[in-house]
């Protein structure tokens, strides 16, 4: 039986509502039952995991209702901030200025209007190769040379990380592989799906078989993010009658995005390390660790449209 | 109609906290309607906007920044931000008569009981740690014992908007609250002025 867009839509909707409403209790109780430190901290983990389980349904219910067009801008304001939060660990220069303005007020809505009308061989482009010659001219109109590679290199890779790689996630929901037409927010869907879930199960098995912590990231182990990862590899497979994948491709390809959700990972602690950790104090609700929260898909968004892209979209 | 439950964020709070975040971290006291200066660092057109924008909405209505006439009385849309939503008192810093007190339209804000920012370097300084304080703070905190003196940390934000810049670059920046500065009986005018530049100076650690 062939469900329509609207259908299979609902129905991974309502199974996921099911299945938050669900933990979000369980842990709730559990958090009432325990007094125990350390299970409240991992309960806390969980609870931010799950609140951007919440978060990621929101999203699709309002991308749904209102179209690609309202994706496009729900993350281009995450690039915003995550952009912004990348310039606030930066040490910049008043030199800087003007190559900043650029990227905040021209390049982030541009990048995003070129996804949301579908011209790939622009936004394929536009940042890594045309930014890339642009940027440094314009930084280098000051005549400031103190530093100038290292300041370079930071905007770019700001722009590299917050905008380029973040806009490929609403690209996904244009694709449209044949047999596929006008499914492709689905195939976002079971994209975060499957980044969301390694990161969930990943600090879930870290919990319970954690014995090597990972150096990048001290709240899960080794052992953990093996098991998670295979977990929602697992996951991924299962989901595969809402992709355009056969069930084993649809294997490869959640093994595609959990390798490139943790090499992502790895990458943004290390650049986070190298401009000095700062930790965001408790309370700055929406722009807190924008970039610690789209790690998993900075470098996994990419990765995954360029495979459907080369295998799938003649 | 005119108690609807829900107050709107005015848009130049929104579109501050957008920009710059201006989160407000009260280290030193509490958000309060007791009457207040707010004395803080200043190095960026953006300050006004910020300190103010990071109080809460209740205590926003009774807050006054003092700014200056010549960069903010002006026509369009910057002298209707001034006028309308933050209702600034106005100094004149080339005043025509050198007897007038450029404090005057202070003290008659801070008598009819509104609290008062104010930038006591009386001129931008693009740099993570203020100049030299001016003396109008000690004038006003004579004038006005019973007021509470806040010393505030504007973070981050030289770095948003050099001079000459017409647009801010987006970052997080925070609104540091100390501790009331406290007073003491006859101390002289610089030991005060310099006593006031270090309680904001220590905020920024």
């Amino acid at each position: 039986m062939e469900l329509s867009l609207q259908q299979t839509f609902l129905a991974v909707f309502a199974g996921l509502t099911l299945l938050s409403a669900g933990a979000t209790l369980l842990v709730h109780r559990l958090a009432l039952r325990t007094t125990d430190p350390i299970k409240l901290t991992w309960i806390g983990l969980l609870n931010s995991r799950l609140q951007a389980s919440w978060l990621i349904l929101l999203l699709f219910a309002v991308g749904f209702a209102l179209g690609e067009v309202a994706l496009a801008v729900i993350f281009a304001l995450a690039s915003f901030f995550a952009l912004r939060e990348f310039v606030a660990l930066t040490p910049i220069k008043p030199a800087d200025h003007t190559a900043l303005i650029v990227a905040f007020y021209v390049v982030v809505p541009l990048q995003y209007i070129l996804v949301a009308s579908g011209w790939y061989q622009l936004y394929a482009v536009f940042i890594p190769v045309y930014l890339f010659l642009i940027l440094p001219v314009v930084m280098a109109w000051r005549h400031d040379t103190e530093l100038y590679l290292q300041r370079v290199a930071k905007v770019q890779w700001g722009l590299m990380l917050s905008v380029y790689c973040v806009s490929h996630a609403p690209a996904i929901a244009t694709l449209e592989p044949p047999g596929y037409e006008g499914r492709g927010p689905l195939l976002l869907l079971y994209f975060l799906l499957v980044v969301q879930l390694s990161d969930m199960f990943a600090v879930m098995a870290s919990a319970s078989f954690g014995r090597t912590p990972l150096r990048s990231n001290p709240n899960k182990s080794r052992e953990g993010a093996l098991i998670g990862g295979s977990a929602a590899g697992v996951f991924g497979t299962l989901l595969w009658w809402m992709t355009p994948f056969t069930w084993w491709q649809a294997a490869l390809m959640s093994a595609a995005i959990v390798f490139a959700a943790v090499m992502g990972g790895l990458v943004l602690a290390s650049v986070k390390r190298s401009l000095g950790e700062r930790q965001w104090d408790q309370g700055v609700a929406l722009s807190r660790g924008v970039l610690e929260r789209l790690d998993g898909i900075t470098f996994s968004a990419p990765v995954f449209f360029h495979l459907t892209v080369y295998f799938f979209v003649p | 109609m005119a108690t609807f439950p829900v107050r709107f964020l005015p848009p130049i709070v929104w579109l501050v906290r957008l920009l710059v975040g201006a989160y407000p971290r009260w280290i030193g006291c509490a958000p309060s309607a007791v009457q207040r200066i707010y004395f803080a660092n200043h190095t960026s057109h953006m300050d006004t906007v910020v300190l103010w924008a990071a109080l809460p909405g209740e205590l926003r209505a009774n807050t006054r920044p003092v700014a200056a006439k010549d960069y903010w009385d002006r026509g369009g849309i910057r002298g209707q931000i001034a006028r309308d939503e933050l209702n600034v008192v106005m100094i004149d810093r080339a005043r025509d008569d050198p007897n007038a007190d450029p404090l005057e339209p202070l003290r008659e804000a801070l008598e009819n009981g509104f609290s008062l920012i104010i930038f006591p370097e009386g001129t931008r300084s693009p740099q993570p740690l203020p100049g030299p304080f001016r003396g109008g703070l000690y004038h006003l905190a004579e004038s006005f014992p019973a007021v509470e003196l806040i010393p505030v940390y504007i973070e981050n934000l030289h770095r948003s908007m050099p001079k000459g810049a017409l647009l801010p670059v987006p970052t997080i920046c925070t609104v540091r609250f100390g501790a009331p500065l406290a007073r003491i009986e006859g101390e002289p005018k610089e030991s005060f002025v310099e006593r006031a530049r270090d309680a904001v100076a220590a905020l920024a650690g």
